[in-house]
């Protein structure tokens, strides 16, 4: 089959997000991939916005643009989202506006029949269950799971609701619903960025979370705070983001494992003790999640424009890690790796997903478990007999004991120290062995970092260089290609700094793909790798890159 | 029993000659000792400052970090062992300047750690500049014709916020700090010394011109009362009252309820979900199924 997109529009406040979850949740129990993201204006009442959600049978973790089907909450909805409408493409809305589309008064059929305007978007739901020809059995059972909790009535007013909007969507069909969804045996977690990742932080052993809420990484502290009791993590809202970032540092100096979470604003706020951090090698593991600046830019749109604030990010040099996951799968590998990693070099490590990662729901087959596993490297206490915590080693590390934990002493120090973490002005000998054994540690994490992922790479003449949450937008950006007849292939980094030693194969032309209007993945591997690119397909508009917009931009410079 | 000696390190101390911070550090170790904690059972939190140095000279666990930032890295360290005496010690320009946001909500979520400030109302360590605390009209080196702003009672702050303990004391009476401080230390919640600490070198005003204006609160006060409290925590300038100023039963302490609905033990002991449950944890993000 042909992946179908259906677009859920409306203002803030009417629905547009509830409706979106119950269809995603009912086609994929109807055991199909599915793949649903948002855009939405930074208001909690009127603007229009909309939930898009694609279907297929197999997962194609992508934003489509063209709508197959649209359902339009108000009039305003239709206006705006239209355009994105396919000329074979369903409309639905409460009033007939033009000849060809399917109108079901939703909400004065919950006002006359159900007896209140709250069933209005269930009945919206069964007519679109009826027009994707989806079992209304499926949507039964979502619903059930929904409501359960709110009593037999609510349970059984949202099931008359779904029959009747079902009813009289398939009776209105005729030539407008040519799609059949059967039941199928697909099975998927549907499953965002920032559900995964603080999943991934409880089973990497994190303990302590305090964070500033700022969208679009305000997800991950709600999804620990309301799980601590099942995941042991302690979850604070902290005053500001510099409180939230030294929290952590605390909690991890003490033992525990610990993580922050912000986007762009939030984590300059935060810099200064991405440097304490280096400084006092306390292992911390912070998410950024990207959303267009500078300032405060678009709160609730995406962009990957913070890569190089990201790398560079503190003042002195120290070393750190970037990881800027793919999808849900993939972030909850890395972040296992983040805490691992952060632990074993007592370093900063930055988790950089954007808005589009953090919110979109993806379909996952397997989060195979069983090929990650969370590791700990605070030192035995055997091995100890004159602690110090800044010891001189070959490659940097030193034995890490938590205070508390023996008799042994643990001092760290923002300021220059010795071995035992007392301040220092030894120029000659302490703090150029200071300096160096940090630095020490840059050369074992290079090697901890993975190579880019390379598709295509050697059949084609040119490939697409991108990195994090795009993946999904490149593979298809290809496809399309493809299809045209055109080859590209692609070359994507998702462990990004250090950057790992790799070899960009000579010969090709290479143009790299960003969220960003700067080029900045040109930049970096510009000067790391002395690689020339063609040029950058960029996009700066606070919508997500998607396949079409890569073919087309392809096609307008480099066809 | 722990003696002076355990508090005792080698570390050459950068103060100047004759600075009453040598008065703190020694009530200091005078309260470890009275409350009988073994240097590893303590940890303290400094910044950026003249008064953040102290616990470089306490041989003890320490986490001296940045300037303003010491009460966050305090309660992180608090949450995750509650079994650590934690201390936070700082000054006026760490704890009510650069870090005065941290200082009042911290106050809201009342900690089981104590915080000493050293008050010497200036910036010592970058050579003399007005601090928070520094009374309007008084000169400083940035403060050539005198200090402008209004200066800030952060006891009153203190009172004010939910802080059930509250006292001053002073670096020239190291007895009655000692004494203050094990009080602060014993106390079940957030408790909170501002100390006196004359600087000898940029202050102008020398240790006696301080003498002469404390006093020590008599028995006849009654600490719990909170409008007495706040009448008492404005007495400044020609009287200076110095003691415990306010008193209350703790409430609620920060990571209470996390501690008696989720664990009491410290963090770093605990082993991470297993497989089976991570899969339980994994098995709510997939849709209903036919059976459910």
């Amino acid at each position: 089959m042909e992946d179908i997109n259906v677009v859920i529009a409306g203002a803030a406040g009417e629905g547009v997000q509830t409706v979106g979850d119950i269809l995603a949740h009912t086609v994929s129990a109807q055991g199909y991939a599915v793949f649903t993201w948002q855009e939405y204006e930074s208001r909690i009442r009127g603007g229009q916005n909309s939930y898009s959600i694609r279907i297929g049978e197999k997962p194609q973790n992508a934003p489509l643009l063209p709508a197959d089907v649209l359902l339009a909450l108000n009039e305003g909805a239709v206006n705006k989202y239209e355009p994105l409408l396919k000329e074979e493409g369903t409309l639905i809305a409460q009033k007939q506006l033009r000849k060809r589309m399917i109108a079901i008064p939703f909400a004065d059929i919950a006002q006359g029949e159900l007896k209140d305007t709250i069933y209005a978007n269930t009945i919206a739901i069964g007519a679109l269950i009826g027009v994707l020809g989806v079992d209304l059995d499926t949507l039964k059972r979502v619903l059930v799971k929904k409501f359960k909790g709110k009593g037999n009535k609510v349970v059984e007013s949202n099931l008359s609701a779904a029959e009747e909007g079902y009813r009289r969507a398939t009776k209105e069909c005729k030539d407008m619903c040519p799609w059949k969804l059967p039941r199928q045996g697909g099975q998927y977690y549907l499953i965002s960025g920032n559900e995964a990742i603080p999943l991934a932080a409880a089973f990497a052993g994190c303990r302590f979370i305090a964070a500033y809420p700022m969208t679009p990484s305000t997800g991950i502290i709600t999804y620990l705070a309301s799980e601590e009791e099942r995941l042991g993590v302690f979850a604070e809202q902290a005053e500001d983001e510099i409180a939230a970032v030294n929290m952590a540092l605390g909690a991890s100096y003490a033992g525990a494992r610990a993580m922050t979470a912000t986007s762009g604003g939030g984590f300059a706020l935060m810099v200064e003790g991405v440097s304490l951090a280096g400084m006092t090698e306390t292992p911390l593991v912070i998410v950024l999640a990207q959303r267009p600046g500078p300032a405060t830019g678009l709160p609730t749109r995406t962009a990957q424009g913070d890569l190089l604030f990201a790398i560079n990010a503190g003042h002195g040099e120290f070393p750190k890690l970037v990881l800027a996951p793919s999808n849900p799968h993939n972030a909850f590998h890395e972040t296992v790796k983040a805490f691992n990693l952060a632990d074993r070099y007592q370093v900063p490590v930055i988790v950089l997903t954007d808005h589009f990662l953090a919110d979109s729901q993806f379909s996952v087959s397997d989060f195979d478990l069983d090929t990650v596993t969370p590791s700990f490297h605070l030192t035995g206490l055997e091995k100890i007999s004159d602690y110090k915590r800044y010891q001189l080693t070959e490659h940097g590390i030193s034995p890490r004991l938590y205070p508390g934990q023996s008799e042994h002493l643990v001092g760290v120090d923002s300021d220059e120290h010795d071995e035992r973490g007392h301040i220092t002005e030894d120029l000659g000998s302490t703090v150029k062995a200071m300096v160096g054994k940090r630095l020490a540690k840059f050369d074992g994490l290079k090697g901890e970092i993975s190579p880019p992922e390379e598709t295509f790479v050697n059949d084609v003449d040119t490939v697409l260089v991108g990195w994090g949450s795009s993946r999904g937008a490149l593979l298809e950006g290809l496809y399309l290609l493809k299809q045209e007849g055109k080859k590209a292939g692609m070359i994507h980094f998702t462990e990004i700094w250090p950057l790992p030693e790799y070899q960009f194969p000579e010969g090709k032309t290479y143009i790299t793909v960003e969220s960003n209007a700067a080029g900045q993945l040109a930049r970096l591997l510009r000067s790391e790798y002395a690689v020339s690119f063609q040029g950058t397909i960029n996009r700066y508009d606070g919508l997500p890159l998607t396949g079409e917009y890569i073919r087309s931009r392809f096609n307008e410079y480099y066809g | 029993m722990s003696t002076m000696d355990d508090y005792r390190n080698n570390v050459e101390i950068q103060w100047c000659p004759g600075c009453p911070n040598f008065g703190i550090l020694q009530a200091f170790k005078k309260a470890m000792v009275e409350l009988n904690k073994a240097p590893h059972e303590v940890c303290m939190v400094s910044g950026i400052g003249q008064a953040a140095k102290l616990p470089h000279y306490l041989n003890c666990n320490f986490f001296n970090g940045l300037h303003g930032r010491t009460l966050p890295v305090a309660m992180g360290i608090h949450v995750a062992n509650p079994k650590l005496t934690t201390i936070v010690v700082t000054g006026d320009g760490d704890c009510y300047g650069e870090g005065g946001n941290h200082f009042i909500h911290a106050l809201r979520r009342n900690p089981d750690i104590t915080l000493v400030v050293h008050n010497n109302e200036i910036y010592a360590l970058t050579k003399g500049q007005a601090s928070p605390t520094t009374p309007r009209g008084e000169r400083r080196t940035l403060q050539i014709k005198g200090v402008k702003l209004a200066p800030l009672n952060p006891l009153a702050i203190a009172i004010l916020h939910g802080c059930g303990f509250v006292a001053r004391g002073f670096a020239g009476d190291i007895e009655h700090l000692k004494g203050l401080l094990v009080e602060a230390i014993s106390y079940q919640g957030f408790s909170y010394v501002d100390v006196i600490q004359p600087c000898i070198t940029w202050g102008i005003h020398p240790v006696s011109w301080y003498r002469e204006r404390i006093y020590k609160i008599g028995d006849d006060y009654d600490p719990g009362n909170r409008e007495g409290a706040l009448e008492k925590s404005m007495e400044w300038g020609q009287k200076m009252p110095i003691g415990v100023i306010y008193k209350t039963p703790p409430g609620e302490l920060f990571a209470g309820r996390f501690r008696k609905s989720v664990t009491d033990r410290p963090l770093p002991e605990l082993e991470p979900p297993d497989r089976e449950k991570m899969l339980e944890l994994l098995s709510e993000f997939r849709a209903a199924e036919e059976s459910s």
